[in-house]
């Protein structure tokens, strides 16, 4: 009774935690926004130059700066940047750049907050966690500076948004320039209207909704843009999305990538530089893109890429110095090495920006990137189905097995250093990438298991059951196995995953 | 010939995870210099010791490979027909998508 009592009492504190946590970063925000709308009509007292007395207290250290002075800091607070993913690299970037007074800084994810984003995505705090990351990410920078404005655009980047969202201002953001910028669009819509009324005798009928039309469109162009945008996601078929519409829309492309212990950083698309598809015109097989989330990542690389993006956004906003167009950064961790090479320029041949290309903004929605790369665009992980039902067991019936003593092995084909952080008990670390070298092994485990059941469980031999990380590769090692005579091999379905998940909620997942 | 080869972005680990690799690569008989193809040829057949689709395609590298000499772009020098020096530094690097 009493064990029931505490759990209720458990979950009616984690209930009313969740609730004061969702109450309290509303107010947060609030509070940013009001102290933003504040400062804009503080702000209304302004100097010669354009500059507050706020902001020239804030931004003193950057006008300092002969190189980049008042005409450099009132660029970066006409500017507008668009980040894509507030991850590892979106991270730093989206903090640095609101600090130093972009505009108008704007942020794309779709994804929430989890525990193992913390060590790399600093920008999150743990009160976020199972919040969206735009959320999270657009109250951290109003945290940072409430003079700027911070736009959130919470979804998936795909072909049927990424043009309006680069190039044009959300009516339905609850922000006040959003609501200002719509007022005057209206506005002017009804003026136009009425100046067309006003010489109707003089055009044919048939001609006026095209030409409101043409209208609308103009206007809306000409009011609602970021500048540059900022690839800070990390999946191969986004990054030529991006790529591609910044070509379309004519926007520089400030790209960075990290993995494990190194960072790569370039400029797409600038001062008649290459774009991503110059560079790399057929996408690379699967099997090369790997995603942090398999081969791991050490926070602080993203992070220093994600600041060196910040830095490149900041120099073609502010027309300082020399971005990194033609050239690319690769920088190494583990040994200490920066190095900038010099890439290829614009290629002519080149499907998106080349001299015969007619890549448009209607080829550019149609455009299937998950079947040019063959990768999917929302980072799910694969889901392997390379067996017969016969082959495989859940992880219940594996816990079913062990309850019942049933003499078996079991085979953990992960690298030995997944093997280190968790593993089942008594399994046996066999390294898929070792598996055919190290099949005596299995052998002899089974042949040892059998004789220690003599007398203790009556007939059957030793059964081998293959386990890995999420149930892809323990199908293909089973297959291999199969091949090589241990016919019997059957996989745990969805793996460790599946085991944390349906046996043992306190088992660790990674 | 003298060279030094570089392999990143998990390249290395085709070739026993190591970055650097200081190589003296002969030159074939008759031919009075190296270019990139042979180079690649001699990599493939020396250094790669793990799934060499990793690193090429037919006779040049798979997509999503930067080939770098002397830190410039192999498209600037002429790509398999880039004629190697002495001590040259070639780089391999693979792209990265992860953020």
């Amino acid at each position: 009774m009493s064990e029931i009592r505490e759990s209720d009492n458990a979950s009616r504190i984690m209930a009313e935690l969740q609730s004061l946590k969702e109450a309290k970063s509303t107010i947060d925000n609030k509070i940013g926004l009001l102290e933003a709308e504040l400062r804009d009509i503080q702000n209304d007292g302004a100097s010669s130059n354009g500059l507050s007395p706020e902001m020239i207290y804030r931004y003193s250290r950057h006008l300092l700066l002969p190189n980049f002075g008042v005409s450099g800091q009132q660029n970066l607070l006409n500017s507008s940047i668009l980040v894509v993913g507030a991850g590892g690299l979106g991270s730093p970037a989206l903090l640095y750049l609101a600090a130093c007074g972009v505009g108008r800084l704007g942020i794309v994810d779709h994804d929430l907050v989890e525990l193992n984003n913390m060590h790399r995505q600093i920008i999150h705090t743990e009160t976020y966690i199972g919040q969206p990351k735009v959320k999270s990410a657009a109250s951290a920078c109003r945290s940072v500076n409430s003079s700027i404005q911070v736009v959130e655009h919470q979804e998936a980047l795909r072909t049927s948004n990424a043009l309006e969202i680069f190039s044009k201002y959300p009516c339905n953001s609850n922000n006040n320039m959003a609501i200002f910028f719509c007022f005057n669009l209206v506005f002017l819509i009804f003026l136009s209207f009425f100046i067309l009324l006003s010489i109707l005798p003089l055009i044919h009928y048939d001609h006026m909704f095209t030409i409101m039309w043409i209208l609308m469109i103009s206007m809306t162009e000409h009011f609602v843009r970021y500048d540059i945008i900022v690839d800070a996601t990390d999946n191969a078929p986004t990054r030529y999305m991006i790529s591609d519409c910044c070509v379309v829309l004519g926007k520089p492309l400030v790209s960075g990538a990290a993995l494990g212990l190194e960072g790569q950083l370039t400029v797409y698309n600038y001062n008649g530089g290459p774009c991503y598809r110059c560079l790399f015109p057929t996408p690379p097989p699967t099997t090369a893109c790997q995603r942090c989330a398999d081969s791991g990542v050490l926070g602080v690389v993203p992070g220093i890429i994600g600041c060196l993006q910040a830095l490149e956004a900041i120099k073609i906003a502010a027309s300082v110095g020399e971005p990194l167009s033609g050239r690319m950064l690769l920088f190494d961790a583990l040994s200490a090495r920066i190095r900038i090479v010099k890439i290829r320029g614009r290629s002519l041949q080149c499907e998106a920006c080349g001299e015969n290309s007619k890549f448009t903004q209607q080829q550019f929605r149609e455009f299937d990137y998950e079947n040019f790369t063959q990768t999917p665009l929302s980072v799910s992980p694969l889901k392997l189905n390379l067996l017969p039902n016969e082959s495989r067991i859940s992880s219940k019936e594996y816990n079913e097995i062990i309850l019942k003593k049933e003499p078996h092995v079991v085979v953990d084909v992960r690298p030995a250093h997944h093997f280190k952080i968790v593993s089942l008990p008594k399994s046996l670390n066999i390294p898929l990438s070792t598996l055919e070298a190290r099949l005596p092994e299995i052998s002899s485990a089974l042949k040892k298991e059998e004789e220690d059941n003599i007398g203790v469980v009556s007939g059957s031999s030793a059964q081998l059951y293959v386990v890995c990380r999420r149930g892809n590769d323990s199908q293909r090692a089973v297959q291999s196995l199969q091949k090589m005579g241990f016919t019997s091999a059957k996989d745990i379905v969805g793996g460790l995953e599946s085991w944390a998940h349906n046996v043992d909620p306190n088992f660790p997942t990674y | 010939m003298q060279l030094t080869l570089e392999f990143g972005g998990g390249l290395e680990l085709l070739c026993d995870s190591k970055k650097i690799h200081n190589v003296n690569v002969e030159l074939q008989n008759g031919e009075d210099k190296l270019t990139m193809k042979d180079l690649l040829s001699w990599v493939r057949t020396n250094l790669i010791k793990e799934r060499p689709e990793m690193f090429m395609k037919g006779d040049t590298v798979r997509p999503g490979v930067l080939v770098l000499v002397n830190d410039c772009d192999w498209e600037l020098s002429g790509q398999l027909s880039t004629s190697l020096e002495e001590k040259d530094v070639v780089v391999f690097i693979s792209t990265l998508h992860g953020g």
